[in-house]
């Protein structure tokens, strides 16, 4: 499997991490953020901060789609539920994200019937063999999952199903950056862009984040060779005085991404004005909703939502975490009150989300966390 | 679901062009491949595979390289092959 050693193998790891280390001007600090949670999830399986020199620091962002999902759609989607004849459909993931009544699995449990699919398309299925049934697909994802979701709905159309629609969730990561980088909160030095959105958008969607805020993004893939490549190629953009969009994961990132994915999204969806990020609050044109032409297959067309805003629990520190502002472990009630068995915040709930990667692997942040609570 | 992961195409389906199957660490299951448009792949490519759709080619060694990683990294890629094995797409 020499492939394979090939991004795995430790020497290089070890040889990079020397590459990183001269390039480091003594007494900076440098803080990186991975957008997407997929790298947050690579980054304390293997241990990576521990390859970094103390000087680097990496902060995680707010690319868990899950974990950005506000509870008040979470109440909606619980309240299309409800209605009757209704059977909603929506990714495992989905199932124990906590909105201000329970989540879907606690909803099942009162009685309505939320079923987990591995693809869209399985909706489709279900609404085919349930034709007494309205099926609801609860769409959610960034940029990755949204052609698939827009795939699903041109199906839909083309069979003339009449009993299926989508409650469209998705969001958009540009303007999620752009929010991070107009807060005050946070002073970064460059990003490490997101694998698999990036197989959709291409790279020139962040162009402006060079251009406009003078901040380095090399996309990076997933391997932990990858990133810290990509974290290298930031290093040398910063010691050369460059500050440009890169592309590290070219093997699988086409420089303009998936011209089918891209069509076939803007075919069936557009951008709503604004939308609620779980701890972000509103952000404009960061998510879409579907076109008038589909408003048969639209879930808020067809139910009438009370569309309530529900203020994130009080206890939950996770809009910090998803700004990069506050490490998971800092939040008050991580690790106590809050664990994957029993989230409080949604980061806990995914594996991609922060907080759920620090407690399933964080070796040394473990360390931290007893330190912390020795305070 | 956030995960993509990489699967061998074995057939295109004959009436529908648009399906094809796949193995996936030996799960063989139906998706999707019109994202790719008119790079259609053919038995023996791989593809990375995200809810169902293949998003985009990749070579045989990346896809082997990325299932290593997949699998070291547990329950994230044991439970998106359980949820592949759950769907039956057509
Ligand atoms: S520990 Fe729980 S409540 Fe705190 S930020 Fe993480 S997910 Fe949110």
């Amino acid at each position: 499997m020499r492939f394979v050693d090939e991004y795995r193998d430790a020497e290089k790891a070890r040889a990079l991490s020397a590459k990183i280390a001269d390039l480091c001007e003594p007494g900076r600090q440098y803080k990186f953020m991975e957008v997407c949670g997929g790298h947050t999830h690579t980054i304390y399986k293997h241990g990576l901060e521990d390859y970094l020199p103390e000087n680097i620091e990496l902060v995680h962002g707010p690319g868990c789609p899950v974990c950005v999902i506000p509870m008040g759609r979470i109440d909606d989607s619980i309240h299309i539920a409800r209605q009757p004849g209704v059977l909603m459909t929506s990714f495992g993931d989905m199932m124990r994200v906590p909105g201000s009544n329970g989540s879907f699995f606690d909803s099942n449990a009162e009685g309505t019937n939320i079923r987990m699919v591995y693809s869209p398309l399985d909706s489709l299925k279900i609404a085919r063999q349930n034709p007494d049934q309205q099926v609801v697909f609860m769409a959610i994802g960034f940029e990755t999952t949204a052609p698939s979701t827009a795939m699903t709905l041109l199906r839909a159309e083309a069979e003339g199903l009449r009993n299926f629609s989508v409650f469209c969730n998705h969001v958009t990561i540009i303007p999620a950056i752009k929010a991070i980088l107009d807060s005050p909160d946070l002073r970064l030095d460059g990003f490490l862009g997101p694998g698999h959105v990036s197989t959709v958008i291409g790279c020139r969607p962040y162009e402006f984040i060079a251009r406009d805020y003078g901040k380095p993004l090399v996309v990076a893939g997933f391997e932990p060779l990858d990133l810290l490549q990509s974290i290298y190629m930031l290093m040398l953009q910063l010691t050369e005085g460059r500050c440009e969009v890169e592309n590290q994961y070219r093997r699988v990132v086409p420089w303009d991404g998936n011209p089918v994915a891209l069509r076939t999204i803007n075919e069936t969806m557009e951008l709503r004005p604004y939308f609620e990020w779980r701890g972000l609050g509103f952000i404009s044109h960061s998510a879409t909703r579907l076109r008038e032409r589909y408003a048969d297959f639209d879930a808020e067309r067809r139910f009438e939502l009370p569309g309530i805003r529900v203020a994130d629990p009080k206890a939950c520190q996770c809009g910090e975490v998803l700004k990069g502002v506050l490490k998971p472990w800092e939040c008050k009630v991580f690790g106590t009150a809050c664990t994957p068995e029993t989230p409080i915040g949604t980061c806990m709930v995914s594996p991609e989300g922060a907080c759920a990667a620090y407690y399933n692997f964080g070796r040394f942040s473990r360390e931290r966390v007893k330190e912390a609570s020795r305070v | 679901m956030c995960l993509a992961i990489p699967g061998e195409i074995i057939e295109i389906l004959p009436d529908r062009p648009e399906l094809a199957k796949v193995d996936v660490s030996g799960v063989r299951r139906s998706i999707n491949i019109g994202l790719l448009g008119d790079d259609s792949p053919v038995p023996g490519e791989w593809v990375l595979i995200h809810v169902g759709f293949a998003l985009s080619k990749i070579d045989e060694q990346e896809a082997q390289a990325v299932l290593e990683f997949l699998e070291d990294i547990g329950n994230a890629y044991t439970d998106e092959l359980e949820a592949l094995q759950q769907s039956w797409i057509e």
